[in-house]
């Protein structure tokens, strides 16, 4: 009797100790990639970065120097457009959605906005390929910020809709009830009591999107050059180093190790700027 | 609106295609630009087994994340895990194509079907982790406490407090990672060996249908081929909405609310 | 914060707009790519006008320029003329420079290949399927084919003398800028091919010349019309387009203004037998005068000065009297 219990009692002690060595290198292995991915990144990319990476234009085959000025300015300038077309519908259709969305219209923009962040941002390329760059006859910035902002409506919408709603519903009726314009009561009351938290979603969506290289392959395209031109192929920081990536020349495999280094280093800074500041937003 | 229009361009774009070539289409092995000669079956496969093969190696490792973040750890340590593992998720898909390119692949023996899973289950990683993460955390603490007040050990507990009432969620999770992974695109176009073949091997190059679009899309050598690059996008967004939409549902109904 | 932002954008974007010059977008070829990359920097510093080319492939080239969304095309397997009637008609094509197509390979100890059209032909059709069955010698290492996944001149450039050179080949398979690969692994342009092959041990690809010159990649010997194994370089491509040039339908052919020749398996003892041209498709009449200008002046700043840069990336420039017609030729532009 005795004999069995402590042995009862031993297994169940091993089959603790397995179920959590197994849970614990499982998470260990799981942060392997992570810390392979950034170090090689930071190590191969290091090296090959110096100061005219970010000030000059990618040179030609088999020559020294050179670097990535244009791309760099191109993905912000890209970026820049996308927030231009995703910024509005995503933040109005959010704040409709909160105030208004609770019948059948909500639901059916609600769905379409669940479908529109499932689709994988390749078919958004096309979409947009066959919208803006098959009729204006044009590969353009345009045309790549118009595939990147639809990219960020879903996650903008949202995000504004849960902030909305958080915001209390009697400030809300407060506000009418003092004889204020709807459309200023929302604007000046509702979204700015919002807007911190958006800010933060939207930082979040900008981090996404800057890192996408397949909508803009057939969309910005890329460019030799500085180009500020929105109506013109654009180059950027994802399809210059996805052109680099798959070169054989030595030269540039080092550049698209910079390139990514830079990448990284914005996307994660933003990522990590903005979740210490949505904390501080959150819970204090 | 944007939505449908979307939808209706693609169809449009795509009827040559779907005209010329019928319901054969989803089942031909064809890939001959030459003779405007196509099917999207290998595709299909490519993009399908990928997937697969990541969730096969990511569900274990996301779920033992998840459960050590979730039931066993109590340390500061534990959120920096967190944060770790997220990043994952904020890191450029053509990063990991890179890395793929000049560390996984000559690891792995070369572009293959296996270098593209493999890289695409680290980028799912963060995915099924927060979103088990969140689907364990949801499991009623009574549940749990009862369990312990008992002398259950953690794997007890876990065993018959929570993993029963997060089950509906963690698959749920599994499936929002599958919609992800389908598709993915630059990461494993750049290790995937595109190679419009289904081949038994795991070590053979193969093809997923959002590989071939970025790689032929802006080169498709007449309006057939064109149309039917389109169908495969419409393929590969009829598959990936179907798939987020069974994975949304499993996940609202254990966390109660929407993600 | 938002309508600021926004403000400064459009502005920005405004002025910008005004500021610069226009810019000649092309896309297509990746086998001229780097000549290309190297003139419209001479040409840019020399005269301001930005010529921007993107190396796609050459099957994008065409479908872009055929879809007006580029003002020129880059291609090295020549229009159809179903591909030109389809663009509107009008299209001139204009030889730049001239290339070989080499196989690069990537064993141990990087050891000598010699290879003839056969065999090249069974190995990319996954016939041969070891080094050991190409030479006794060669390690025993399985071949990994790597080919291009995009619509491609190089492609076609060397399909075509595959299927010159294999009946077997040509039944089979054919010759195009993109075929049914029996086998292999596809890579995106010459970059792409000549990147799989420097990474994966056993791989075979082909490349245009300078590609393989600039990594260091080894390539194979060939065995030409006349029986001897030729290296591909730069006098070997010369002498293979003066063999091909010699003949007289291809002195009609250029007579006539049409430019789409064929110098594949060219005959002479020195020529390499995988040899083609690249050209730049543009429209005979141009919409916009200003382009227009641009693009004619490029043209023939690339068909003069331009050619003494092909030798340095290891490119045959134009004969004297192939040049001289073509720019007659281009001096037929509309603008």
């Amino acid at each position: 009797m005795e004999n069995n219990w402590t042995q009862e009692v031993r297994k169940r002690k091993l089959i603790e100790k397995i179920f959590l060595g197994t849970v614990l290198s499982g998470t260990l292995i799981a942060i392997v990639p992570l810390v392979l991915v950034l170090g090689y990144v930071f190590i191969k990319g290091f090296s090959a970065l110096d100061f005219n990476f970010f000030t000059q234009l990618p040179a030609p085959v088999g020559e020294p120097g050179g670097g990535m000025g244009n791309a760099i300015v191109g993905t912000f300038i890209i970026v820049g457009l996308s927030c231009l077309v995703g910024l509005p519908i995503g933040i109005f259709g959010g704040i409709w959605l909160a105030l208004y969305g609770q019948g059948k219209r909500g639901f059916f923009i609600r769905y379409a906005a669940d479908v529109l962040s499932s689709i994988p941002s390749i078919v958004i390329g096309i979409f947009a390929y066959v919208l803006l760059v098959a009729t204006l006859k044009h590969f353009s910035a345009l045309a790549g910020g118009f595939a990147l902002g639809v990219i960020m409506i879903p996650t903008v919408t949202r995000t504004t809709e849960e902030l909305v709603k958080m915001v209390p519903r009697t400030l809300y009726e407060a506000g009418l009830a003092l004889g204020i314009p709807e459309w200023k009561v929302i604007l000046k009351i509702v979204f700015r009591t919002a807007w911190a938290g958006i800010f933060t979603g939207i930082m979040l969506s900008v981090a996404r999107i800057m890192g996408e290289t397949a909508p803009l392959l057939f969309t910005a395209f890329n460019s030799m050059y500085w180009n500020f031109r929105i109506d013109e192929p654009m180059a950027s920081m994802t399809v210059q180093i996805y052109n680099y990536a798959i070169s054989p020349f030595a030269d540039w495999n080092a550049k698209a190790w910079a390139g990514s280094l830079t990448l990284v280093m914005i996307v994660l800074g933003i990522t990590i700027v903005v979740r210490k500041f949505s904390r501080r937003v959150s819970y204090g | 609106m944007l939505l449908l229009l979307l939808l209706l361009l693609l169809l449009i774009k795509s009827s040559l295609g779907f005209k010329t070539f019928g319901f054969g289409f989803f089942f031909s092995s064809a890939w001959d630009p030459l003779h405007d000669v196509f099917g999207a079956l290998p595709f299909i496969y490519g993009t399908i087994m990928s997937s697969l093969i990541a969730l096969l190696i990511a569900l274990p490792l996301g779920l033992s994340c998840s459960i050590y973040l979730a039931e066993i750890s109590h340390s500061k340590f534990k959120e920096h895990i967190a944060t770790m593992i997220d990043l994952l998720a904020a890191i450029p898909s053509v990063v990991y194509g890179l890395w793929g390119i000049f560390v996984l692949a000559p690891a792995l023996g070369g572009p293959s079907l296996l270098t593209g899973g493999v890289i695409l289950s680290i980028m799912l990683l963060p995915t099924i982790t927060a979103i088990s993460r969140e689907v364990i955390q949801a499991v009623p603490h009574n549940l749990r406490e009862s369990a312990l007040a008992l002398g259950a050990t953690k794997w007890e507990t876990f065993k018959l407090a929570v993993f029963g009432p997060a089950l509906s969620g963690i698959v749920g999770a599994v499936i929002l990672g599958l919609g992800r992974a389908l598709g993915e695109t630059m990461a494993v176009t750049m290790v995937i060996g595109n190679r419009p073949a289904i081949s038994p091997s795991l070590f053979a190059p193969a093809y997923t249908l959002a590989s071939v679009i970025a790689n032929e899309f802006a080169e498709a050598t007449s309006e057939v081929n064109l149309s039917v690059l389109v169908e495969l996008g419409l393929i590969l967004l009829v598959i990936t909405v179907i798939v987020n939409g069974i994975a949304r549902i499993l996940v609202w109904k254990t966390t109660g609310h929407k993600k | 914060m938002l309508k600021k932002l926004s403000v400064l954008l459009l502005g920005l974007s405004l002025f910008a707009s005004i500021a610069c010059a226009n810019m000649l977008n092309g896309a297509g070829a990746t086998f001229p790519y780097p000549i290309y990359v190297k003139w419209n920097k001479m040409f840019a510093d020399k005269t301001g006008i930005k010529v921007n080319y993107q190396g796609i492939g050459s099957g994008g080239g065409v479908q872009q320029f055929s879809a007006g969304v580029t003002d020129f095309g880059g291609s090295d397997a020549p229009m159809t003329d179903k591909e030109i009637a389809k663009a509107g008609g009008n299209v001139l094509h204009v030889p730049t420079v001239m290339g070989a197509v080499v196989v690069i390979y990537n064993l141990p100890g990087n050891p000598k290949v010699k290879l003839d059209g056969e065999t090249l032909a069974d190995i990319f059709q996954g016939k041969i399927k070891n080094w050991q069955q190409v030479d006794r010698s060669l390690p025993d290492l399985e071949i990994k084919v790597c080919h291009r996944s995009d619509g491609s001149g190089t492609t076609s450039i060397f399909t075509g003398y595959l299927a010159k050179v294999s009946l077997d080949w040509a039944s089979n398979v054919g010759a195009g800028k993109a075929v049914a690969w029996p086998t292999g692994i596809g890579g995106k342009g010459n970059s792409g091919v000549a990147g799989s092959v420097k990474n994966i041990k056993g791989a075979i690809g082909y490349v245009e010349l300078s590609y393989a010159m600039t990594n260091d990649l080894p390539m194979a010997s060939l065995k030409n019309k006349a029986g001897v194994y030729v290296k591909a370089s730069l006098d070997s491509t010369s002498a293979a387009a003066s063999g091909a040039l010699d003949s007289k339908a291809m002195k009609k052919l250029v007579e006539a203004g049409d430019f789409r020749l064929d110098l594949n398996n060219a005959p002479g003892k020195d020529s390499y037998p995988i040899v083609g041209m690249t050209w730049l498709l543009v429209h005979k009449t141009q919409n916009n005068s200003a382009k227009g200008q641009d693009l004619v002046a490029y043209l023939k700043w690339a068909l003069t000065d331009g050619q003494k840069y092909a030798a340095d990336l290891l490119y045959a420039p134009l004969p004297k009297n192939i040049a001289a017609k073509v720019l007659e030729q281009v001096d037929t532009i509309k603008i």
